[in-house]
């Protein structure tokens, strides 16, 4: 395939203005105008049309596939919200309009979807109070260790450690680094959840706080929560939730009503905004009561006349964390999609998420090893550790699968569990599109025994084949135009 | 086998005692694991380590893992040419794929690390 400036034709155009009449005006500041015409690949209107329906044919997405890529929640984000954050009212609204004096008369809807999803975010979790700047659920992680951190500074408490388990995010021990923290690593114990022995001996009074993904990366809810909730307070530690696996517990259980201080919730996997390929995303950090003074600047707030406006006077608050008032359309879209289902909604939101994984891991539990055996959450992990030993890895598991219509799942992630094959359904997919998979599961693994070499030449039904990831990452070849 | 001498780690790093150095690599069985290796961050000379620390990390296309020192020292020798050249450790993990060289500051750990027997062992069981 390609490139669009390698079909350039040096002079075609897709239109041609009319010569201007108007002489040119030459009053830009020489050291601000250009030496050299913009580089822009020459084509017809017709070419740019089909090259880029072209790529957009090649797209493996949730609108053409079923995507259970583990962790990440792919479920189908539905188009009526997508519909009423296009609405020009909230579409062209200038983002400092809501900084005129009041919150301004044009942006008082807008103020408002943020005042209300903050109340929603506090009934979802049981926290005190939120903040919809973070733009990312590795960002939410930053802000809410800085606010850990902001607590620790306030209280004069001598604090150095976080400590993270083994089967955490992946972006828990960066976020905490970034903050300054020192990390303590916990391992699992052998039914898959942090092992409680090694974390007593861990604990100290240098111990700054806690983050665990719950359920976790293993899709195991972890049983001890109020002890472990118990041991990190009695260091006066806070307790962070990772809410990136929310979709599990939604409309069921509040990280607030186990004991956590800190939550952080990913609007682009659990409350269905569209995500994959770097965003845009939304990582809301909400927190109890006594942490509320640290939160970013500003706060939408309620006026005594019933006006939205937004609070810059917080003078303990950490700061901004980004502009504005976070990624607005993706709140926007959550907020609909949180309406639209409402308390019962989001109940069998997690009710099914659950129920497709545990039927999935039933159905596959004879073909694949399980490193953990029994019930799990919202998402599975087997091992092809069984398919290793023929020469089938998980990587050839998940190119087989893409010639078989179906996105793959995670591989090798988490690092705790050997060629790792990571599935979420999630709710959204219909019964006949979780058997069709199972089905194609089940042919990979016979294959596997079979014919093991067609899966190491997969995918070949694809626009290119399989991609040489060694020498992409050990050759940059990054061009940038002059 | 060739690397009777060898001394391992339950993290799978090798270690080999020449003169008064320790040589520290990746044994097979990590390589393997890693798959194709694609970034590699090791110390400079001069620089501390602590047994059972990580010194390095190194990136494959599957995975990034911390390198743990197996005896606590002085880094006395780096091999600077081995992240420009990282399919070396697929072709020789145990010579020419060596990371660092250290100056250790506690002889007695050497008798803490694993021989190949108990290793080959300790790789069955993972």
């Amino acid at each position: 395939m390609k490139l669009i400036y390698e079909k350039s034709i040096p002079g075609r155009r897709g239109m041609r203005p009319a010569q201007s009449d108007v002489p040119a005006g030459n009053n830009i500041n020489p050291e601000w105008r250009r030496e050299k015409e913009a580089k822009l690949p020459e084509l017809g209107e017709v070419d740019v049309v089909r090259h880029f329906t072209g790529l957009s044919k090649g797209n493996f997405g949730v609108d053409t596939y079923f995507y259970p890529l583990g962790s990440c929640t792919m479920k189908y984000n539905p188009k009526s919200s997508e519909r009423i954050a296009g609405f020009s009212g909230f579409a062209d609204l200038h983002p400092l309009l809501g900084d005129m004096p009041k919150g301004g008369a044009l942006s008082q809807g807008a103020l408002q979807v943020l005042y209300e999803i903050d109340l929603m975010m506090r009934e979802i979790t049981g926290m005190a109070a939120f903040t919809t700047q973070p733009l990312a659920g590795a960002h939410g992680e930053l802000t809410g260790i800085l606010t850990m951190a902001a607590y620790h500074r306030e209280k004069k408490n001598q604090k150095s450690k976080l400590i993270i388990p083994d089967s955490s995010h992946g972006t828990n021990p960066a976020s905490g680094a970034v903050a300054g923290y020192e990390l303590v690593l916990v391992p699992s114990d052998e039914n898959g959840v942090i092992d409680l022995g090694a974390l007593k001996k861990t604990v100290d009074d240098q111990v700054a706080g806690l983050m665990l993904t719950c359920p976790n990366t293993l899709g195991l809810f972890n049983p001890h929560i109020k002890e472990i909730c118990d041991l990190i307070h009695g260091v006066d530690g806070l307790m962070y939730y990772d809410g990136a696996n929310m979709n599990a517990i939604v409309g069921k259980a509040r990280p607030g009503d186990m004991g956590f201080d800190i939550v952080h919730l990913n609007l682009h996997k659990t409350f269905a905004t569209p995500h994959g390929g770097g965003g845009p995303g939304a990582g809301p950090v909400g927190v109890i009561e006594k942490l509320e003074q640290f939160l970013p600047v500003p706060i939408v707030v309620r006026n005594n006349d019933g006006s939205y406006g937004l609070d810059y006077h917080r003078p303990k608050s950490i700061g901004k964390i980004a502009p504005f008032y976070g990624n607005f359309g993706v709140i926007l879209k959550s907020y609909v999609y949180i309406l639209m289902l409402g308390k019962e909604g989001l109940e069998r939101v997690s009710e099914n998420a659950v129920l497709n994984t545990n039927y999935i891991k039933e159905k596959l539990k004879d073909y694949y090893d399980l490193p953990v055996p029994g019930l799990c959450k919202h998402e599975c992990v087997f091992s092809a550790s069984r398919q290793m030993k023929l020469g089938v890895h998980a990587i050839d598991i998940a190119k087989g699968l893409i010639d078989r219509g179906f996105h793959p799942p995670t591989v090798y992630f988490p690092l705790t569990v050997r060629e790792a094959l990571m599935i979420e359904p999630t709710e959204t997919e219909s019964k006949e599109t979780i058997d069709a998979f199972i089905e194609a599961m089940i042919d990979i693994a016979k294959t596997a025994q079979t014919d093991p070499d067609s899966l190491h030449a997969s995918p070949t039904t694809t626009i290119v084949g399989r991609m040489d990831e060694t020498t992409a990452a050990r050759n940059l070849n990054i061009a940038c135009l002059d | 086998m060739a690397n009777e001498d060898l001394k391992y780690t339950e993290s799978h790093e090798w270690a080999r005692q020449e003169g008064d150095v320790v040589t520290v690599g990746l044994s097979d069985y990590a390589v393997e694991q890693l798959g194709d290796i694609v970034f590699l961050e090791l110390p400079s000379v001069g620089d501390q380590v602590t047994k059972g620390a990580p010194f390095g990390a190194i990136e494959s296309v599957k995975a990034a893992a911390d390198i743990y020192a197996p005896v606590s020292g002085e880094v006395a020798e780096v091999n600077e040419a081995l992240p420009d050249e990282p399919e070396l450790f697929k072709t020789d993990c145990f010579g020419q794929a060596w990371l660092i060289k250290i100056k250790p500051s506690d002889p007695a750990q050497w008798d803490s690390l694993m021989d190949t027997a108990a290793y080959a062992e300790h790789v069955r069981g993972q």
